[in-house]
């Protein structure tokens, strides 16, 4: 219970300041179609370098939570997902909208969401501590492996293609070797001088995660956001808990669901949110009311979606592992105020994490609150043309990439690396992977050098990385979770050939 | 295979596989040799996968990635070359806030559709621009004080 110590200081005035602005400002973004939340929250690390690190971590994790939660209005008033973690919403969200029930479905949204989330919260409050313990038994071999599994993970599991998924992973692990050797001081692969102080984390997420997002608006010419905004009718909010609560299937699957998909590494909102709908689906008596406007639907999908983001933080905060794009990016924001995720964190800097988790546990009541206040208005942030939405991401990125060390060198890392991104991406290839192998890479590199350096003392390098329970574990999960991959590509292949032979 | 021409795969991939192969030649060429067994390890991987993935272009077999059509090109290209030329030479040449203000009015003449022909048009960006001026100098000048490029107009 030790969170309960640290509870006091959510409610400081610059704390409780900026976890209502960081959840304010989350919800307007993250109705924003276009905006997803790990740009969001890329776009906000610069503004915490003047903050204390138990500051900057309220205002990113408040942002975390509300765009995720923010991305069902545009979901249900626009039928665009604000994030892909909504995609869910739409199915229902959007036709009760249609028939005139857009404030209830956007009441028991923000509804449902609180409650997978505080649910979630709790799972990250109860397991973390746990987890840390038992992750101080991890030596460098084992470390080296966690960081492999952490890019192999989101590299299979988050890509469209195996290969392409596994290819970003080493491309980022590469770029993250480039700059000077930490042991011997040598020049690694610098091709130029903006990279010879090796490659920043911070404007490259920002690269990443904002500039193919501009690019992608640009692409689209000159036009409006096509979709006609549904006016928003008046519904007792009284009305809405009551329909929440009565609806405890789907609620309670979204929360499981949500909660479970949240602690694999890579897995995501997008399919918590797919897989509780599904399940909500199958389990309920009323399965064919799923689709027409139902409000389980919308329950499930949204309870799952936000259920997801307090246990993606859990490897992040325990093993440096991010559980998501976004946690990989909090991760950046992490290391930017010079704290190190990893089992001693709750030792070393428990008045960093603990206000941290309970912001995030405060942060759920508020984005419910405020939700339900500003909801309807929000969504006429879709109305901002997209020229003006990719000009102010473009100038933010531009001003925060070179906020981060005062250089000229960080922008243009973060404009090429953003304008290669965008193209990969046309070609199948994905930025989390990517992000993670950059993030990853130094502590993989640090603890396999370590590795080598006892084993060449002790039993010899092969038997110190292949000896052990724990490395073996990993080593098979690293493996399993390929497999896996490689497997559902190939029935997804087959399902595609027979589709287009009937076709 | 989609239906974009395989020709965007082979070209995107093939680079990929150059790069993939360059890493792995420095990095089993360049000394000090124990500075450089990390990055052996990954760029021996990072060469293999690449050249699976451009062989598989070459073949006509990559399933993934719907490339880039010549609508969205013609779309991207203006903002493209607006964008580059504001993160590689104006930001710096012309100072922040100078590049800023110009990059951002041109980025909306280009992509607003509002139409052209008309004063309130016209009137709206420079409002626009105005504002979101505004708004970065006072976060990043005055709230976080980050210091710019001198400014070519000061």
């Amino acid at each position: 219970m030790e969170f309960l110590y640290y509870m006091g200081d959510v409610f400081t005035p610059i704390n409780f300041g900026l976890l209502l602005l960081g959840t304010i400002g989350g919800l307007i973004l993250g109705a924003t179609p276009g905006l997803s939340p790990t740009m969001t929250v890329a776009l906000m690390i610069p503004f915490t370098f003047k903050l204390e690190p138990q500051q900057g971590l309220i205002l990113l994790g408040a942002a975390y939570t509300s765009t995720v939660a923010g991305g069902a209005v545009s979901a249900i008033l626009l039928k665009i997902p604000g994030a892909p973690a909504n995609i869910a919403t739409t199915l229902d969200g959007h036709t009760m909208a249609q028939k005139g029930e857009g404030a209830k479905a956007l009441q028991i949204s923000f509804i449902a969401s609180a409650i997978g989330g505080l649910f979630g919260v709790f799972l990250l409050i109860f397991l973390t501590p746990v987890l840390a313990t038992w992750a101080l038994a991890f030596g460098p071999s084992e470390l080296f492996w966690l960081a492999i599994l952490g890019v192999t993970v989101i590299g299979t599991l988050d890509s469209s293609s195996v290969v392409k998924g596994l290819l970003s992973g080493c491309i980022g692990l590469w770029l993250a070797t480039i700059g000077f050797d930490d042991i011997m001081g040598a020049q690694r692969f610098i091709f130029h001088s903006s990279v010879s102080g090796g490659i920043n984390v911070i404007p490259a997420l920002i690269g990443l995660f904002a500039i193919p997002q501009v690019i992608a608006m640009f692409a689209k010419g000159r036009s409006n956001v096509d979709a006609e905004i549904i006016v928003v009718q008046r519904h007792p909010i009284g009305a809405a808990f009551r329909e929440v609560f009565s609806r405890k299937r789907a609620l309670a699957i979204g929360t499981a669901v949500g909660s479970i998909i949240g602690l694999i590494p890579g897995v995501g909102g997008q399919i918590a949110g797919l897989v509780a709908y599904d399940q909500s689906k199958k389990m309920s008596p009323e399965s064919a009311k799923f689709g027409t406007g139902h409000p389980e639907g919308v329950i499930a999908a949204e309870s799952a979606n936000n259920a997801m983001v307090g246990p993606s933080l859990v490897p992040l905060l325990t093993l440096s592992i991010p559980g998501s794009p976004t946690a990989a990016v909090l991760l950046g924001g992490l290391l930017i105020h010079g704290i190190f995720p990893g089992p001693a964190l709750f030792t070393q800097y428990p008045e960093v994490v603990w206000p941290f988790i309970n912001s995030m546990l405060v942060g759920q009541i508020l984005m419910c609150v405020f939700g339900l206040l500003i909801a309807g208005w929000a969504a006429n942030v879709a109305r901002v043309p997209r020229a003006v939405m990719a000009a102010v991401v473009l100038g933010l990125a531009v001003f925060g990439s070179y906020s981060v060390g005062h250089s000229m060198g960080d922008v243009y890392v973060m404009a090429a690396l953003g304008l290669a991104m965008y193209f990969l991406e046309r070609f199948g290839f994905s930025a989390a992977p990517l992000v993670l192998g950059l993030i990853l890479g130094p502590i993989a590199e640090a603890n396999f050098m370590q590795g080598a350096m006892i084993a060449n003392a002790t039993i010899g390098q092969m038997a110190y990385f292949f000896t052990g329970w724990l490395n073996w574990l990993l080593i098979l999960i690293v493996l399993a979770s390929i497999g896996y991959s490689i497997w559902m590509e190939l029935l997804q292949r087959r399902y595609t050939t027979k589709e287009d032979a009937q076709a | 295979m989609t239906d974009l021409p395989r020709t965007q795969h082979i070209i995107t991939s093939g680079a990929i596989a150059a790069v993939g192969i360059t890493v792995a030649y420095i990095s089993y060429t360049q000394e000090p040799a124990a500075a450089f067994v990390f990055p052996r390890l990954i760029a021996t991987v990072f060469a293999l996968l690449a050249i699976w993935t451009f062989v598989k272009a070459l073949l006509g077999r990559t399933k993934v990635g719907q490339g880039v059509n010549g609508q969205d090109m013609r779309n991207l290209l203006p903002g493209l070359v607006v964008t580059l030329i504001y993160a590689f030479w104006a930001a710096k040449e012309l100072g922040f806030y100078t590049a800023t203000t110009i990059t951002f009015f041109i980025l909306l003449t280009l992509y607003d559709p509002a139409p052209h022909t008309e004063a309130k048009t016209w009137i709206k960006r420079v409002l626009i621009t105005a504002g979101f001026m505004a708004v970065m100098y006072g976060l990043f000048a005055m709230l976080l004080n980050v210091y710019t490029p001198r400014e070519i107009f000061s």
